[in-house]
This record gives C-alpha cells, structure tokens and sequence, in this order.
C-alpha cells in the first residue's frame, strides 16, 4: 500500500483524475443536436450520504448545515451551492461543487461530519461515487421517456424535484433542474453504459423529424 | 408488470423491487433450543398460498425501504400494503384508507373457499414447535 500522507493528500492527484465518462466527451458532443437536446457530463462534484433520523436532534444540526433536510421523496432543499436529494425517509445525499471538499480547500464533509458528531447515523465521502450527465433541450424528455418509467410530464414532475429510478434499466438519481434539463446520477461504473445509452436515444432528433 | 405502490416513493415499476418472501415469519424466541428440524422449519419452510399471501418487499432502486404486501398471487392483485411490523390486514385488505390499493371486489376468481388459511402467517406468539406438522420424509 503506498503511503497517502507522502501524496500531500489528495491535491497531489488532483491533475490526473479522470471522470468516469471523459473517454465519451467528444461522442456526447458530436451526439448533442443543438435546440433540441444537448448531453454532456457535468463537472467533478463533492457529494455526500447522510444517514441519519430525520427527528433526531443529530439531523436538525445537519440541517443547520446544509440548510435544511428534504422532507419526503422527491423533494431537494439546500442552500446555495449545497443541495441535499431525498433517498430514502432517513437516508439523504448531499451535493455540493468540487471545492467545497476538504481535500480541496472546502471543509463540507469534515462540518457534516462535526454536526452528526456522536448522534446515531453517518456520513460517507461518496464523491466519487456517482458521476453527472447533464441532459437539457426541448426533446430531453423524450429521450428519457424511452427508458424511464415514471410520469416525467410537467404537470407531475416539476422543476427541482430528484427521484431515485430506472433509467435504461440501470439505478439513477434523476434530477430535474429547469423546466427542460436534467441531471442524471449514475454509478460511476454505470457511466459508459448510460452515456452510449442517452446517444443512442437522441440519435433520432438529429434527423428531420418525419411527419 | 406490476405497478407496486411504495409507502415512500408512490406508484413504480415492478422491477425497481425485490422480493422477500414470506412476511410474518416470526424469529424463533429461544433459537438455542431447536432441534435441526424445527429450525429448519424455520429457515426454509414456506407457505405456498393459492389466493391471498403475505409477502415482503424491497424497493431497492428507490428509498431502499421494506413494506409488506398482500397480494394475490393467482390474479397479482395487490389487496393492501403496510409498514413493517404491522399485523396482517384481514384477507380481503381492508386497509384501504392510506394506501389506495387495496381492491374491494369479492375474491371469486381464486381458490374455492374465499379465505385462504392465514394460519402459517399468524404473527400470535410464536410457536417453536412446528415439526408436528412437518410432512413426512420431508427431512431425512
């Protein structure tokens, strides 16, 4: 095992970490149709698993952290920056940019960490658990309808809402940003397969579309 | 595919789920004094209802929670669906006011009689002694 103090922490790697789907990079661009539907992968990102009672007085200190504990499923609180997903009644994922981790200046896990302190539950670095497809344009509801099952008309599914599902046949968190975008959470191994999946489901919009 | 209705989550696809057999299977309160048999009873002997049973599930691709569900398992109608630790609904699932499932229709596409036996899914105390019902040579 190589020593990791001798790496000066994490920094040392920083330069030659490679997200689980920069080998599509050029294809999510080459497969993007410009006003219709754009993918690309979204930017390293810190997240975080909090297991913890959401009653509990170890949560509301969490939530004075992060700004708030979702409620129930579907629901996303957070301050700026910060967002925690609904995954399960006492099971929430924190989501925050890149710098905010320790090992990058920020101190994002070491404060959720602190506020849980000895009160039941956890917190696990899942940061390089899950990578991010951004998915956005007129038709990218269209493209997920072809592999997901849930009700993702508007009039059901709203803007800021973050659902654990199928997408493809594979396990995501599916994130609803804007009215037309959509952030997707696979597993980091389940990366290439769901990037290829997406270009296979916007093939179809690049051609004129047959009346 | 079945349309299950998580406490949690709402109306999934069925194969967000796993299924996790028989519910009210009680832990034997003295585990230490079975015999082989009667904790193989335990461990592997399971009802196999025509009609009404109840059963556990999983959503494991959603909030990762348990539930029970009473579902019929000649016509995959799911009568009710209830938390953990709750006692088993009546057999026509009359817990209908929180889960919105639950189907009021006269059971009359199944088995014979409208009730199938619930005795090997009762949650009374717990009997550790099961072998007197065990089928015979089924251990050998």
């Amino acid at each position: 095992m190589a020593n990791s103090a001798a790496l000066e922490g994490i920094n040392g790697l920083r330069d030659i970490r490679r997200s689980p789907a920069s080998h599509l990079a050029s294809a999510l661009e080459a497969g993007s149709v410009q006003g219709k539907v754009v993918l690309a992968e979204g930017p390293f990102q810190t997240m975080a698993g909090v297991r913890v009672d959401p009653g509990s007085e170890g949560a509301s200190r969490i939530a004075a952290v992060t700004g708030g504990l979702p409620a129930r499923c579907g629901d996303v609180t957070g301050t700026e920056g910060v967002s925690v997903l609904w995954l399960g009644p006492s099971e929430f994922l924190v989501v925050a940019p890149e710098e905010d981790h320790d090992s990058l200046g920020g101190n994002l896990i070491g404060s959720l960490t602190h506020a849980l302190g000895d009160a039941p539950g956890q917190v696990v670095d899942l940061s390089a658990n899950r990578t991010t497809f951004e998915l956005s344009g007129p038709r990218a509801r269209a493209v997920l309808e072809k592999g997901c099952a849930l009700d993702l008309h508007p009039r059901t599914l709203k803007a800021g809402t973050a659902l654990s599902t199928e997408i493809g046949n594979i396990p995501v968190v599916l994130w609803k940003t804007g009215e037309e975008s959509f952030r997707l959470f696979p597993r980091a191994s389940f990366a290439d397969f769901l990037g290829r999946w997406l270009l296979d489901a916007m093939r179809e919009y690049a051609s004129p579309e047959v009346p | 595919m079945l349309l299950i209705s998580c406490p949690n989550c709402g109306s999934r696809d069925e194969t967000e789920f796993h299924y996790g057999g028989q519910a009210h299977v009680p832990y034997p309160e003295n585990p230490n004094e079975l015999n082989d048999k009667e904790w193989a009873h335990f461990l592997f002997y399971r009802e196999n209802t025509k009609g009404i049973f109840a059963e556990r599930w999983l959503h494991s691709t959603g909030c990762r929670q348990w539930f029970n569900m009473l579902r019929d398992t000649v016509t995959y109608d799911i009568k009710a669906v209830y938390p953990m630790g709750t006692p088993r609904p009546d057999a026509a699932g009359t817990l209908t006011a929180e889960t919105g499932t639950a189907s009021l229709a006269a059971d009359s596409t199944t088995t014979g009689t409208a009730a199938p036996s619930i005795s090997g899914t009762s949650i009374a105390p717990a009997d550790p002694a099961p072998s007197t019902t065990a089928p015979k040579g089924a251990t050998k």
